[in-house]
């Protein structure tokens, strides 16, 4: 984990309702896609959890849906503001459980560490498939930057405006061709991914969060292995842990 | 030079500064992000007999000043704090460690200090009898000069080491309680546990936290504790930890001439890791600046002004 003060170097909206801020500063606390980061906004008590999107040696990437007071706060971010910021939280994904050929899967804003895996995985040479669902064509996040990485990339829909009519599990085929399945997304999603793969997954869960660091307890989940917190334990899952 | 050390009983403390339960995990944790030798102390997360789950999700609520927490004591029991998690603490901290104490009976408060007593490693017992998160138990004892009298008659019972009583501010005259748990034989007092709140959604028109209500802490609760503090300073002979809302070393020294021995850090530490680092590393300078060489002076000075 590393405390620092980042830079806003960009700051801008990539859906109706969903940004994409770029911060400058120490990334050294990054270590797995799936990570992420506390926010502190000023007037705001509480930090903001969100999930690392990208990271390079001088900044990093996060995808935020405008979802409340602070997340409203943050769309009026511009280049040169500053923000004190937890970077490096969390478990994240562990990439050497991959395969050959792994399923990535995200709904709506879980696409955002998805996105930070796929990117990892090519870059290893490694290119997996992605299935992605929104609601609607307006909604749909990175489906460009994802192809262009050479992943192959299914859209689901609800209103069947663009890919296939439905949620991500109805577009969820021959999942014993993928060698792991890594997921992100709401928790009924989620859980209905968990009862379809037959190979072993890993899911990245979402929570209101204190401190995102461990210290007061306030994200723990009942797990098959005892009582976990998502921020220090998780926020990444396994199949087996995860009591839905 | 000044010197930060003070006396919390018969304990001597290099500074004041204590993370206060349930905001510091075990302790240990947070020596992966500096040297937590720097502290005062720690007061350990609050157990119970049993293993506790707590509440359900969410937890956790955002306010003006603060937040809201019902957690719900959650914690691994007893036997398991004793026999992992202490010991992990004493690798990386060599400083007096604190056992917090809740129960929902006065067997059970009686069932842990039995146990806590026998470790050499625990230097003060903390009694939560004011946890607002939890039904039929915590707050219930904190609330009731009688029922606070009998937790700390049969806890001294049991134990040699000292035993402080945490006071809730939710109650008329917190001033009561503190002298009810000094005639009934405590070494000292904590106040104050958080104020009892709540939020709701305008999404959902609901409460936010899935237990309706929960518990106040953050810069809000400040000058109510400053002024807890005050009063029962002027109630009482024995030593108080303040706590509720410090979030500096100003606020240290706040508090002290409010009356308090030692300071507890409690919601600052969620914002930052380093809450209580920084308000170490600050004190020294921030006594210079108001004239002060001597920290254990100071204690109580505003009720002689």
């Amino acid at each position: 984990m590393v405390q620092d003060i980042y830079k806003v170097i960009d700051n801008h909206k990539v859906s109706p309702d969903t940004h994409v801020l770029t911060l400058a500063g120490d990334t050294a606390g990054f270590s797995n896609p799936g990570q992420f980061v506390n926010v502190a906004l000023p007037g705001f008590f509480l930090r903001r959890p969100f999930s690392v999107m990208s990271w390079n040696e001088d900044s990093f990437c996060i995808m935020y849906k405008n979802a409340g007071h602070g997340t409203d706060a943050m769309t009026g971010l511009k280049k040169g503001d500053t923000l004190d910021v937890l970077t490096g939280l969390g478990n994240g994904f562990d990439v050497n459980l991959a395969g050959e050929h792994p399923l990535l899967i995200a709904g709506g804003s879980g696409v955002s560490p998805i996105y930070c895996l796929a990117k990892y995985l090519t870059e290893q040479d490694v290119i997996p498939t992605v299935i992605m669902g929104f609601a609607s064509a307006d909604n749909v996040l990175m489906e460009n930057e994802l192809r262009s990485m050479g992943c192959r990339v299914i859209i689901t829909t609800e209103d069947g405006s663009l890919g296939i009519k439905g949620l991500v599990t109805d577009a969820l085929e021959d999942v014993d061709r993928y060698s792991f399945v890594y997921c992100c997304g709401p928790v009924p999603m989620m859980r209905a991914v968990s009862e379809k793969i037959a190979v072993g997954g890993q899911f990245s869960l979402e929570a209101r969060m204190g401190c995102g660091f461990g210290a007061c307890m306030g994200c723990s989940i009942t797990t098959a292995k005892g009582t976990k917190r998502v921020c220090k334990d998780g926020p990444v899952f396994g199949l087996e842990e995860l009591v839905w | 030079m000044v010197n930060t050390s003070v006396r919390l009983g018969d304990i001597q403390l290099e500074n004041p500064v204590i993370p206060a339960s349930g905001t510091f995990a075990f302790g240990y944790e947070f020596a992966d992000f500096y040297d937590i030798n720097m502290l005062g102390a720690i007061v350990i997360k609050g157990l119970t007999s049993q293993a506790r789950y707590g509440n359900p999700q969410p937890r956790i609520a955002e306010c003006p000043a603060g937040m809201l927490n019902a957690i719900g004591l959650q914690n691994p029991g007893v036997d398991q704090v004793i026999g992992e998690e202490i010991p992990k603490l004493r690798k990386c901290f060599k400083k007096p460690i604190i056992a917090n104490v809740s129960g929902f009976s006065v067997e059970e408060y009686v069932e842990c200090c039995e146990k806590l007593d026998q470790v050499p490693d625990i230097s003060l017992l903390e009694i939560n009898i004011s946890c607002p998160n939890v039904k039929h138990g915590g707050m219930s004892f904190g609330t009731d000069p009688e029922s606070a009298a009998e937790v700390v008659k049969s806890v001294k019972k049991v134990t040699k080491k000292p035993v402080f009583i945490k006071l809730t501010p939710n109650i008329t005259d917190i001033t009561l309680m503190a002298k009810a748990c000094e005639d009934a034989g405590a070494d000292g007092l904590t106040l104050i546990n958080t104020l009892m709140g709540m939020r709701i959604d305008l999404n959902n028109r609901s409460p936010l936290l899935a237990n309706k209500t929960g518990g106040y802490s953050g810069k809000g609760v400040f000058p109510i504790a400053v002024r807890m503090v005050y009063q029962v300073y002027e109630a009482v002979q024995i030593p108080v930890i303040g706590v509720g809302g410090i979030s500096g070393a100003e606020d240290v020294l706040e508090m002290m001439l409010a009356g308090a021995s030692a300071v507890e850090i409690g919601a600052a530490n969620l914002v930052s890791p380093y809450a209580c680092r920084d308000i170490v590393n600050d004190l020294p300078q921030t006594m210079q600046r108001y004239g002060i060489t001597e920290l254990q002076s100071i204690i109580g000075e505003a009720h002689h002004g």
